[in-house]
């Protein structure tokens, strides 16, 4: 029982298990996917989708969902890029919080609806997810801006997003710094173990006189700031920019909290999982390629690895709802 | 029964959990420009007589019909289409579809035969799906030409192809070959690994290297970046990672090219390894002056769109009428013989180094 509980808590090794296997493997057949210059690039692959799946699994915890973080991720990245160009010497300290704010916004918009109007977050999002993109293309439209490109944004803000401090991208120490305080937030503060209890069990959180629109709403909100600051990010890693920006992102988003470990019906999981499972799918496609799998097969490994996650998830589960069972007729005997 | 139940809900869960990665596989593709190759047949207007004298008629109505209103690309081709109607005393204009869905440019060719537009220069979405309303603005004598992105050859007149495959992808070998003295190891950053365009030039890359000149040079692998910037990102990181002693990637797409240039830039193999392809000057401006990429081509895609502006009018006028032979006079582009099938040839791709790229602006 005991193991069976440490394997259940302990959710954060098995990912970190599977991610040393796959390195492993994979440095075992090139011994340069393991130099300074391969860990480097795997952090830094990952930092992006991790703040993305940072803000995700606020949400999920809360049993909600934001389907829309690719389109208000591919906004505030354009935003960014206009900013350069109505100004470019903008500071780069301006376009990140001016990002983080838009996102704010979309995400107060989307929790408004959510927790307010009291409409489902998994309609609410497909419906902003189109409502956004189409608010970037339109803006690209309009100002005829299609495509913004590495020349035309400062040096400084290109440089911040290919920069490091002893080695570690500035990327990674941002998405680790989001980490910290998402992770402490969580655990120790009032209001974050308040959005397990809503995840868990709605009504009975609302009982208990735990304002759950309140905290839902603001769970958007932080979550559409982190979204906001990965678009900026984005737009200092690529320096390339149009309209179209993290288009598809929000699946690879929730497949990442779901491999995760955090429970897509609400009430449980960690972000430091969601982080270890971003991680883990961004090695996996940089891996792929270096074994030689074949482009055409990459996809579906990618989903092969969800699945596994989910089946495991369940079996652990299944298995431990059948002992807690037996445990309680034990008792009742 | 405990268990039966159980099992049950896994099995459920097993086949959700299929749906939500079949979800998640074609949720992910890429998007390609890929331009249909020209089938057999003959023009539908092929009886009518061209009268290669017959003045540009004053006050054409010409319609540009993009695969989708904001992608950047065909945005620049259209400037330069209206430019030539412009300079050609008429009026033309930019009308297109928010999606580049098969089917989405239909209901706009059908408003402007409503419109009794002169012309429509069309970029195919899908070359069939287009056929019967192309056809049927034929019908009612209005010009319709084809350009970056063929339809059906009997649905149009003439097709502007912005340069032959072959010597796209035959200069692409000539190009990294210069670069790397004629010696060493390749790879190939495509976009999909089913994009007609890129595959096309990829056959014609590996025939050209089949050439004696080129013995030196190994081609190790193509790899797909999908064109998507992290993608491609991850797959340039993969090349340079498991092929130490990579000497060139040479990248056939705009996408491909930028995020491969973005990474080189600011990794250690800065000036180490050789970056070529198809990319546009504002996308790489940056990397050229700072000395990631030395040269890298492109077709003009204003003056693509320049040609099929000239070709639209040319065909309103009655002045060509899209016979293999007929010559298109283009205005600062010179003349142009009509190929198989209707087909017009833009050129060869143009070269962009440090000293001519501050020259373009698309």
């Amino acid at each position: 029982m005991s193991r069976l509980r440490a394997l259940l808590s302990g959710r954060e090794l098995s990912i970190v298990v599977a991610l040393v296997a796959v390195v492993g493997v994979t440095t075992a057949t090139n011994p340069s996917f393991l130099s300074a210059q391969g860990i480097h690039d795997l952090f830094l692959n990952a930092s992006i989708i991790a703040l993305l799946a940072i803000g995700q699994t606020l949400l999920v915890i809360t049993r909600n969902i934001d389907l829309s973080v690719g389109s208000v991720m591919g906004l505030t990245a354009y935003m960014s890029g206009q900013m350069f160009i109505a100004d470019h010497d903008t500071p780069t300290i301006l376009v990140v919080l001016a990002g983080m704010a838009l996102g704010a916004a979309c995400g107060a918009f989307n929790g408004a609806l959510v927790a307010i109007a009291k409409v489902p977050a998994l309609v609410v999002t497909l419906g902003t997810l189109y409502v956004f993109r189409g608010i970037n293309y339109g803006w690209a439209s309009a100002t005829g801006v299609h495509q913004i490109n590495a020349d035309q944004m400062s040096q400084g803000f290109l440089a911040f997003g290919s920069g490091s401090i002893l080695g570690i991208p500035h990327l990674t120490l941002i998405a680790l710094a989001a980490l910290v305080i998402a992770a402490y937030a969580l655990h120790n503060w009032r209001s974050g173990r308040e959005l397990y209890a809503i995840g868990s069990n709605p009504q009975a959180a609302r009982l208990a006189g735990i304002p759950a629109g309140k905290r839902v709403f603001t769970a958007f909100v932080v979550s559409g700031a982190l979204v906001g600051l990965a678009g900026v990010l984005h737009a200092s890693y690529f320096g390339t920019i149009n309209a179209s920006v993290g288009t598809g992102r929000e699946l690879a988003v929730v497949a990442a909290v779901v491999v995760g470990g955090v429970a897509i019906f609400g009430g449980s999981g960690t972000v430091l999982g969601a982080v270890l499972g971003a991680l883990l799918l961004t090695t996996i496609t940089s891996a792929l390629p270096i074994l030689g799998v074949p482009a055409f097969w990459q996809r579906a490994v990618d989903g092969a690895a969800l699945l596994l996650a989910i089946s495991l998830d369940r079996a652990v589960m299944v298995r431990l709802a059948e002992r807690l069972r037996k445990e309680r007729s034990l008792r009742r005997a | 029964m405990i268990h039966h139940r159980w099992s049950g809900k896994r099995a459920l869960l097993a086949v959700t959990s299929m749906g939500l990665a079949a979800a998640l596989v074609a949720g992910c593709g890429g998007t390609t420009k890929d331009s249909a190759e020209s089938g057999s047949g003959s023009g539908a207007n092929s009886e009518k007589v061209a009268d290669p004298n017959a003045p540009i008629k004053e006050g054409l109505q010409i319609a540009f019909l993009p695969k989708e209103i904001d992608n950047p690309y065909e945005n620049i081709v259209d400037q330069g289409g209206i430019a030539a109607v412009a300079e050609l005393k008429g009026t033309g204009k930019e009308v297109g579809p928010s999606d580049a869905s098969a089917s989405s440019q239909v209901s706009y060719i059908n408003t402007l035969v409503q419109q009794n537009q002169d012309a429509i220069v069309i970029a195919a979405n899908d070359p069939n799906a287009v056929a019967p309303a192309l056809k049927d603005a034929m019908a009612k004598g209005i010009a319709v030409v084809s350009y970056d992105s063929d339809a059906a050859v009997d649905a149009r007149q003439v097709f502007v192809n912005q340069a032959d495959s072959e010597s796209i992808g035959r200069s692409q070998i000539q190009m990294v070959s210069e670069q790397i003295g004629g010696k060493g190891k390749i790879a190939i950053l495509s976009a999909t690994p089913n994009a007609t365009n890129q595959n096309t030039w990829i056959e014609f890359m590996k025939d050209e290297l089949k050439k004696p000149e080129y013995k030196d040079i190994e081609l190790v692998t193509v790899a797909y970046g999908d064109d998507d910037d992290q993608k491609s990102f991850q797959e340039t990181q993969a090349l340079l990672s498991s092929n130490p002693d990579l000497k060139a990637i040479v990248s056939p797409t705009t996408v491909g090219i930028s995020a491969a240039a973005r990474y080189i830039s600011s990794s250690p193999y800065k000036g180490k390894v050789v970056l070529t392809g198809l990319g546009t000057p504002n996308q790489m401006r940056q990397f050229i002056k700072d000395g990631t990429v030395k040269e890298f081509a492109l077709w003009d895609p204003e003056q693509l769109g320049y040609l099929a502006g000239y070709a639209a009018a040319a065909l309103a006028s009655g002045q060509i009428t899209g016979k293999e032979g007929e010559v298109l006079k283009a205005g600062k582009l010179g003349e142009r013989k009509i190929g198989k099938n209707g087909e017009i040839i833009l050129g060869p791709p143009t070269t962009f180094n440090a000293d001519n790229i501050d020259e373009y602006d698309f």
